[in-house]
């Protein structure tokens, strides 16, 4: 019902936008476009500074490409590589943190939504609570619990991962339970069972390509919370991309300002493709 | 259907598929938050004592304090200010449509991924040799920092921070704009009110709870937030997250151990309670949304 009902105004569109705007309920064309155009071209200010830093000659004042082509040189490999081996750390954590969303959060999601309805307000309740608890607070905690884990797994970096699956929780939470209340799970886990389905099959083949919107959307956000996690790295004494890159702007700041562009780029691009699985998934939802 | 005790057999085992989740969150949310909170009320030889939780009310310590309200309280009604405007600019656009897309992404981005790049773009515009800072000096002869550097102060800390808090009010608030509906503007229109009348006595009484659970979340966000302010302020500690950071680092702040403890201790109450009136604002708007 919901689904249909956010498809259908596409056909009468062009009468209620007028509408809602003659009656007040939406901006005039003017209003919006001044609004968006002064918000928009002030939060667009500190991203051209940033471009315009990374072609700033620092000792002339002037303008130089040094700063780009530089990360092409020969010896670029070696100059920056505290800065790859902490891109490399973090694409491992992000890695893993997703693998603990997969293997921890996902399947146990689905259990309470299909077997434990009454624990799900429990669920979620315990989903938010990082929200609550800051990471530099978990930080505090996470100290003593970590010199234990160094002792069981060994020091390598994607133990960092089992801290990153409690700061994503709310994020993968969200996104995962958007599509599990858009589609009615426990209809299509009773029709699969009751044609003989055993619970393997139906949660491979029948539940888990119904969330495949859900699934992907907390996988990507989980890896855009991950390649920004500063917090817990920093204070934990772990090298990621960025304490790296904090380190690296005291000796060179137009990389780090490089490579500040690209990530938050890369995550951009990230969370416009969930925007756009999301929307082609709502389309085709109602007519399959 | 079946035999009682092969239920109740059936029961335990549906159970066991919730210990991996639960003994994770034990080890690695529960256990910490506990050990955080509770480290504070003990010695570094393990022995109980009210120094360290004594120690918030320290002045210097609950100086930190008063500067994170302040910064967290301005950031976050401008920030909602803004937020709101933005999102009643998008009332009535599609929401697969390409602005909405592009504007949820880079809110989510600038939201909560920001943190140590938001303080570079902020040192790259508004820092000494910031562009903007440049521009400023030679075109209209302002000198910014004039009256000292203050970029690598709290004051310096605003401008980023509401950088960030703008995009997660439109995150936020734009479902509880979107729930408004069109026939109580019609209704209002068809009764002789205005534009205004519409906006005041009908669209804000129902929007105030969400609004004002908005602007508690965003405070919260602000309180909480570390990486913008470790990156852009390497010297002092003038907020809690950063006093946090001092006695990470050097295990003993105003001469007294376990000070990250009571610290951790005082954020958590202050966020339990911001979070409390945010989640009951919350339910009350819900009954709007439906």
């Amino acid at each position: 019902m919901m689904v249909s009902a956010g498809t259908l105004p596409g056909r009468d569109k062009t009468s209620r936008v007028s509408n809602a705007t003659r009656v007040g309920a939406e901006p005039s064309r003017t209003a919006r476009a001044v609004i968006l155009g002064v918000v928009g071209v002030v939060f667009a200010i500190p991203i051209v500074g940033m471009i315009i830093f990374t072609f700033r000659d620092g000792l002339t004042g002037t303008y130089t490409l040094d700063h780009w082509t530089g990360l092409f040189a020969p010896d670029a490999a070696r100059t920056y590589r505290n800065l790859f081996t902490a891109i490399g750390n973090s694409l491992t954590l992000a890695a893993v943190t997703v693998a603990i969303v997969l293997v921890l959060l996902l399947p146990t999601m689905l259990l309470v939504h299909l077997q434990f309805p009454r624990l799900r307000r429990v669920l979620e309740f315990i989903c938010i609570i990082p929200i609550t608890v800051p990471a530099v607070v978990l930080v505090v905690g996470l100290a003593p619990v970590y010199s234990i884990v160094v002792r069981t797994f060994g020091g390598s970096i994607w133990t960092l991962a089992f801290a990153y699956g409690i700061t994503v929780l709310p994020f993968a939470y969200r996104a995962i339970q958007s599509n599990l209340e858009s589609v009615d799970v426990i209809t299509l886990s009773e029709a699969a069972r009751s044609l003989g389905a055993n619970w393997f099959s139906v949660t491979w083949r029948v539940l888990l390509p119904n969330l495949r919107r859900g699934v992907l959307a907390a996988s990507f956000i989980s890896v855009a919370v991950v390649l920004g996690e500063f917090t817990i790295a920093s204070l934990l004494n772990r090298v990621n991309l960025q304490t790296a890159l904090l380190q690296v702007s005291q000796s060179d700041p137009y990389v780090a300002v490089i490579f500040s562009l690209l990530a938050l780029a890369f995550a951009f691009v990230l969370l416009l493709l969930i925007g756009r699985f999301g929307s082609t998934g709502r389309d085709r939802s109602p007519s399959a | 259907m079946s035999p009682s005790h092969n239920r109740a057999r059936r029961g335990f085992a549906k159970y066991i598929g919730l210990t991996p989740f639960a003994i994770y969150v034990l080890l690695f949310l529960a256990v910490p938050t506990t050990l955080a909170v509770v480290t504070g009320f003990f010695t570094d030889t393990g022995e109980f004592t009210f120094a360290n939780v004594l120690g918030i009310f320290d002045p210097l310590i609950l100086g930190t304090f008063f500067s994170s309200f302040w910064l967290s309280a301005v950031s976050a009604v401008i920030g909602a200010v803004v937020g709101a405007l933005v999102c009643f600019a998008l009332l009535g656009t599609r929401a697969e449509g390409a602005l909405r897309t592009v504007v949820d992404s880079a809110s989510s981005v600038l939201a909560q991924f920001g943190g140590v790049m938001l303080a570079f773009a902020f040192i790259a515009t508004i820092g000494t040799q910031g562009f903007v800072t440049a521009v400023l000096a030679d075109v209209f002869g302002i000198d910014i920092f004039a009256n000292g550097v203050w970029i690598y102060q709290v004051p310096g800390l605003l401008l980023p921070y509401i950088y960030f808090q703008v995009p997660l009010m439109i995150i936020t608030f734009m479902p509880a704009l979107e729930g408004l509906k069109i026939q109580w503007a019609e209704a209002n229109a068809t009764l002789g009110g205005s534009r205004v009348t519409y906006w005041t006595r009908i669209a804000a009484p129902v929007l105030a709870p969400s609004f004002f659970g908005s602007l508690l979340l965003l405070f919260a966000n602000a309180f909480s937030s570390y990486a913008t302010a470790a990156a852009l302020i390497s010297q002092g500690s003038q907020i809690v997250p950063l006093q946090i950071r001092a006695a990470l680092v050097s295990e003993t702040v105003l001469g007294r151990e376990n000070m990250a403890g009571s610290l951790a201790l005082g954020m958590i109450v202050v966020m339990v309670v911001v979070m409390w009136g945010y989640s009951v604002l919350q339910s009350r708007t819900a009954r709007w949304q439906r």
